[in-house]
């Protein structure tokens, strides 16, 4: 989940006699199922939680490129070098297109940018990860990616039309590159006793931070559930992180890696696992800024912003110059 | 048919063009993340992948005409620098995004030209690879001279940058058109253009594009050389060290 924790100034849910007869005409829309479209009429409170759950989605899958980034120069093999090249930039191409959707609310790339820049706005918590090892590369697609399907597949069904169009298409490349990640840690859990020991340890560091994707329980939040009346979260955060964790264990036990959580148990009354929770304080700390890359993500991303500004500033300059020639062109021609 | 050649003088040639392409892949896979702008992160990374798709075909195809069982990943992750072929350009630091472009568009004008008369080699392997490859490359180089003729002929500032780039790589350039013992022998068999032959049509597009640009070419013609013979400059050293990390560190493991 790339979003998390995204708030909807909402302090309680109205009743659809509570709403204006725009809002009420609105909520029922939602309710048989129809998309809503850009230019159509929306509360403020649905576009401003769109462009913070979309425009954080965005970011995410722009600083997403560092952690995964830095390892195509160290990739072991070019097929693998190849893959990895091919996922970053499908990350990148996520990244355009939800940058696309959020512009449609009204609001520019630049924009949510700089609100990137100045941290006003966020990304998911998991890109302030390090990638230490080969085996990270795995585990990233395999976990990392994992966790974002969960949520992404029900995001096809969310009630803004550009979101969830975007939602599909990223669907579909999202699927393999679970896969690649997964392959990876085939390859490494079945590989040398060296290559073992990084897949174990890439689980090992990356299982709670995945599980930290989901957000904190959501069950009582306002925000939340503002949300899945507005039909752009589906399922809350437990749901999600229950579903992960059911599907996840088993592919674990496939590679004979080891999930670092004592409690872990089939639970058969709810028929999926009991598990432990992460540590809620270690997220609030990395949300704050004090993970252990947060500083790096946001000075590369910084960095290349500002070192690019002669390259942007010099193509706006000669559209503006061809422009003017043309217009120039023009009037001699007449 | 193809005329018989002395294979040592093909495998030169094979492992020259395979570890341009290697070589340049590595240096633009670099900016993945760290691009002016999102639009050219993805197409960064695009190029990159095209470079090494390119270098497993070149560098398979040497290691069967070498005949000894290397592959591509043998060649690439294996080989030391003084075994490496390719020219300095190539493994010029990235630098500015200027000075990246600059480098990515005087190759691609070069690659171009190659590919192209390589699609007529009289080595059928050669010359399928070559059609392949060059669909990808005549994209790389509409991207970048466009982008050249645009920063070039921008702002002040994005102009400085563009001359600076051109004035720092414009040495570099001359190595990709030396002609050694092998290049003779491979031109004279058809297999593979003769180097100089490629400098016209080269200094052609050059022209028209830093024309364009408004872009000063520099006058200076002094030729820094030795990759194509094994000799590098200091940069190739750390970017093997950086890409062969895993394979020398876990020798033999299956990854």
């Amino acid at each position: 989940m790339y979003a998390q924790m995204v708030k909807t100034d909402s302090d309680r849910l109205k009743s659809l006699d509570e709403m204006t007869p725009e809002e009420r005409e609105f909520q029922e829309r939602i309710g048989r199922g129809e998309k809503i479209e850009p230019k159509e009429w929306m509360p403020e409170g649905y576009r401003k939680t769109l462009i913070r759950q979309i425009g954080q989605h965005a970011h995410s899958e722009i600083v997403g490129q560092l952690p995964e980034g830095n390892w195509i120069t160290r990739a072991p093999t070019l097929e693998r070098k190849a893959i990895l090249l091919a996922k970053v930039q499908d990350e990148a191409g996520h990244g355009l297109y939800l940058y696309s959707a959020v512009e449609t609310l009204g609001v520019s790339r630049d924009e949510l940018l700089a609100m990137l820049h100045s941290g006003k706005m966020k990304y998911s918590s998991i890109f302030n990860y390090p990638t230490l090892n080969w085996a990270d590369i795995g585990a990233v697609g395999w976990l990392v990616d994992g966790a974002a399907i969960m949520n992404q597949v029900q995001l096809q069904k969310t009630s803004y039309g550009p979101y969830s169009r975007a939602m599909i298409r990223i669907c579909k490349e999202e699927s393999f590159h679970q896969r690649q990640g997964y392959d990876i840690m085939m390859k490494m859990a079945f590989g040398n006793p060296a290559q073992k020991a990084m897949a174990q340890d890439a689980l090992s560091r990356f299982w709670y931070p995945s599980l930290m994707m989901f957000g904190p329980s959501d069950k009582d939040s306002v925000h939340s559930a503002q949300s899945m009346a507005w039909k752009i979260k589906i399922n809350t955060n437990d749901e999600l992180r229950q579903k992960f964790v059911d599907q996840t264990v088993p592919q674990a036990k496939y590679l004979g890696l080891t999930i670092p959580d004592e409690n872990l148990k089939w639970n058969e009354d709810k028929g999926g696992y009991d598990f432990s929770e992460p540590d809620w304080s270690e997220f609030f700390d990395v949300i704050a800024g004090n993970g252990p890359c947060n500083r790096e993500r946001m000075n590369a991303r910084v960095k290349a912003w500002e070192d690019g500004a002669w390259f942007r500033d010099g193509l706006v300059a000669h559209a503006e110059k061809t422009a003017s020639r043309r217009a120039a062109a023009g009037i001699a021609a007449e | 048919m193809a005329t018989s050649v002395n294979p040592s003088f093909l495998l030169e040639f094979l492992l020259r063009t395979g570890d341009n392409a290697l070589i340049l892949g590595h240096r633009v896979s670099q900016w993945c993340g760290h691009s002016p702008v999102l639009e050219e992160d993805i197409a960064l990374a695009n190029t990159a992948l095209d470079l090494i798709g390119e270098t497993q075909l070149w560098l398979g195809l040497a290691g069967e005409v070498e005949g000894k069982g290397r592959t591509a990943d043998s060649l690439a992750y294996l080989r030391d620098a003084a075994e490496f072929r390719n020219v300095l350009l190539v493994e010029r630091p990235n630098g500015d995004f200027g000075q990246t472009l600059m480098r990515q568009f005087l190759f691609d004008v070069w690659h171009f030209e190659l590919l192209t008369a390589l699609q007529e080699s009289s080595n059928a392997r050669i010359a399928e690879i070559s059609a392949k490859v060059l669909k990808e490359v005549s994209y790389h180089l509409e991207r970048s001279a466009d982008l050249i003729i645009r920063l070039g002929d921008g702002s002040a500032e994005s102009h400085r940058h563009m001359q600076s780039a051109l004035d720092d790589l414009w040495a570099y350039t001359g190595e990709l058109f030396l002609t050694d013992v092998g290049d003779d022998a491979l031109a004279e068999a058809g297999i593979a253009p003769a180097p100089a032959s490629l400098k016209p049509k080269w200094e052609a597009t050059v022209s028209r594009v830093l024309g364009e640009a408004t872009l000063r070419r520099p006058t200076d013609n002094y030729i820094h050389k030795g990759g194509k013979r094994g000799v590098h400059t200091e940069h190739l050293g750390y970017i093997l060290a950086e890409m062969q990390f895993l394979q020398r560190a876990y020798p033999g493991a299956i990854w």
